[in-house]
């Protein structure tokens, strides 16, 4: 009898000692590289060039200089992001009528495995004043233009490397829901677009809210494609955090950009973390 | 008008894209108000025949008219038809009162309006006050009533059910079956409903249309599929049935397992080859040789309300009887009938050759 309760003690207790093993690599990375690096971050943002404590830094924050950087970043985001949406959405629900979907879909996935830099500096070739795309428009009669180092050209690029992280999980969501509520909601009479806005938008908008989480957050930093597309003619908080650690030197404004940045991913964040309606979620049931 | 068909097929194809053929040159009438079951094995086409309706699909070939104007190329949301869907097909994002508002929504009925409609058509399926519950906080029962309830709010002049009793367990079903069947009565409307149960079929429908590959075999009322099978399929899929070869001697005499009977069949050709079906309630057990029939019991299942006997008479034929009385495995039996108990199928005869038969010598009977 003893025996048995003491086995029947030492279980859980047996397990709760493996799942704190487990549970060792998890904590290790979360100390080291986030909550450290967040913490070092916050720490030098409350110093000057000199080494001195200080709030200026979060004082110079407020200024016309960095609520301008502000704006135009979160305004590029914005543009960034609602271009890819409005490619990726029809491009994904497009992928989930072919036949080999996932064949379609790999094609999309693979152009983001190449680094980064390569396809931006495959996009200078392009782009430039010498570059096909010129000749192209020379062709056409247009003549020659400006392309790289525009607004345009920022952005243009800035969708292209994005695009896959939107169309995935807008794809999954769209692939997981049930064709039979889309029957459903024609047999009660709605017509094509009505369906779209009170079923299908409804029920994939937590890939659209996912898909929009993972490129405006990195858009709001970006900085390489800022300097070698737009010719850092479009400054952003990313390029400016860059600047400030490298450039001047500055690394308590640097910091206390990133930490404003940090804030604003966390809103972000918030906001696009919707609690799912319904524990089936996307509308199968089962 | 009043007597026009609710729905008319004519010579309604339907192949897909690969070619295969799902519905093969279908034509039959609905009647409105009425109970109808498209009762088959799954791939006859039945489900198909309920898209084609409600407007998913379009015929290959072929006219569908409604209240006798041509809909092949109305789209569902402008059909008065709602679908009872197989697996509900309800909206997660939306709870049960915005599930069924929304078709209602969707006709931009006026708010108070919907909120009465919603209300009454809860109350009809016994679901009143379940208004602000979520879809996944209800049973598989309950999604079923609200299912149902979201079609019928609508007030549609047909009400199409796929299969929507398949997921419920067996009491729940046998309940549900009484209660569609009572809502039908009630609304007075057209229900088409499919199903590959046949208890449902038989308990539930006005009329069944049997359907196997693309075709419908038979249709009539449960009755008349019960007792009089066009064909093997028919006999074999609708209850259980012993079939046998056997050979039509003249009218009203059969001759099957080497012996004749008197049969209450007529209007064959003399010596045609036919099938013979008694189903295993008409067999009576009696003792050796005081029955038509000599045979032997393989096995014996105590089912509930009766026995089912297995048993092989000298040719081999299984014979399976329904019984309340009890008999020895092994032992050597007589099984009794009456000639109206003997249904006599024609090989490969159509549903329209097999009723003109039967007027054909019903008239001649009354001659004589």
């Amino acid at each position: 009898m003893t025996r048995d309760l003491n086995l029947m003690e030492r279980l859980p207790m047996k397990n709760n000692r493996l799942r704190s093993i487990y549970s060792v690599p998890y904590a290790a990375w979360i100390l080291l590289f986030v909550l450290a690096p967040i913490a070092l971050i916050v720490y030098y943002s409350f110093f000057d060039l000199t080494g001195n404590f200080t709030l200026s830094n979060y004082r110079n924050f407020f200024t016309s200089v960095y609520l301008q950087l502000t704006t135009s970043s979160f305004w590029y985001a914005f543009l960034i992001t609602l271009f890819s949406l409005l490619i990726a959405y029809p491009t994904a629900y497009f992928i989930t009528k072919t036949k080999h979907k996932q064949l379609w879909l790999l094609l999309i996935i693979i152009p983001s495995w190449i680094n980064l830099l390569l396809k931006t500096y495959a996009f200078i070739g392009l782009m430039g004043l010498y570059g096909p795309l010129n000749a192209l428009l020379e062709v056409v009669g247009i003549g020659k233009q400006q392309i790289l180092f525009t607004d345009f050209s920022f952005v243009f690029v800035s969708v292209y490397i994005f695009i896959p992280f939107m169309i995935l999980p807008i794809f999954n969501a769209l692939d997981k829901l049930n064709p039979a509520l889309i029957d459903a909601s024609r047999d009660l009479g709605a017509n094509s677009w009505t369906t779209f806005k009170r079923v299908v938008w409804p029920l994939t908008i937590n890939g659209v809210k996912s898909g929009i989480q993972v490129v405006f957050i990195p858009a709001l930093s970006l900085f390489m494609i800022t300097r070698l597309i737009a010719g850092n003619k479009v400054i952003t908080l990313g390029t400016a955090i860059e600047q400030q650690f490298l450039v001047t030197q500055n690394w308590g404004m640097g910091s206390t950009i990133a930490v404003f940045l940090i804030l604003f991913m966390f809103i972000i964040m918030l906001f696009t973390t919707g609690k799912e309606r319904g524990a089936t979620g996307n509308g199968k049931n089962r | 008008m009043a007597n026009q068909p609710i729905i008319r097929f004519e010579n309604v194809t339907k192949k897909y894209s690969d070619e295969t053929t799902v519905l093969d040159n279908v034509s039959f009438e609905l009647e409105r108000g009425k109970f109808y079951t498209l009762l088959g094995p799954s791939g006859c086409g039945k489900t198909t025949i309920l898209r084609l309706i409600a407007g998913f699909i379009e015929p290959t070939e072929g006219t569908i008219y409604f209240n006798g104007k041509n809909i092949n190329n109305v789209p569902a949301n402008e059909r008065q038809v709602n679908t009872v869907f197989q697996d509900y097909a309800l909206f997660p994002h939306l709870n049960v009162y915005e599930n069924i508002a929304f078709g209602l929504r969707i006709k931009k009925v006026k708010k108070d309006e919907i909120d009465r409609k919603v209300k009454e058509a809860l109350k009809f399926v016994n679901l009143a006050g379940y208004e602000s519950r979520e879809i996944t906080e209800m049973s598989g029962g309950q999604r079923q009533r609200v299912a149902i309830a979201r079609a019928i709010v609508n007030d549609p002049e047909i009400i199409l059910l796929d299969e929507p009793l398949s997921a419920l367990d067996l009491k729940l079903r046998s309940e549900m079956q009484y209660e569609l069947r009572e809502l039908q009565q009630r609304l007075g409307k057209t229900f088409i409903f499919v199903t590959h149960d046949q208890e449902e079929a038989l308990a539930m429908s006005d009329e069944i249309f049997v359907m196997n590959d693309g075709v419908i075999q038979q249709s009539g009322t449960p009755l008349d599929i019960y007792d009089e099978p066009i064909n093997r399929f028919v006999a074999d899929f609708i209850g259980e049935s012993n079939i046998v070869a056997g050979r039509m001697i003249e009218d009203y005499i059969v001759e099957f397992t080497g012996k004749r009977f008197d049969c209450a069949d007529a209007g064959l050709q003399p010596n045609e080859k036919v099938d013979i079906v008694i189903r295993p309630e008409d067999l009576e057990i009696s003792t050796v040789d005081t029955g038509k029939l000599n045979v032997t019991v393989d096995t014996q299942l105590f089912r509930g309300v009766h026995y089912e006997l297995s048993t092989y008479d000298q040719d081999g034929n299984e014979w399976l009887v329904h019984s309340t009385k009890k008999a020895e495995v092994g032992a050597v039996i007589g099984l009794d009938f009456n000639p109206e108990d003997i249904h006599v199928m024609r090989l490969n005869e159509s549903e329209e050759e097999y009723d003109a038969r039967l007027e054909s010598y019903g008239a001649s009977a009354d001659e004589e």
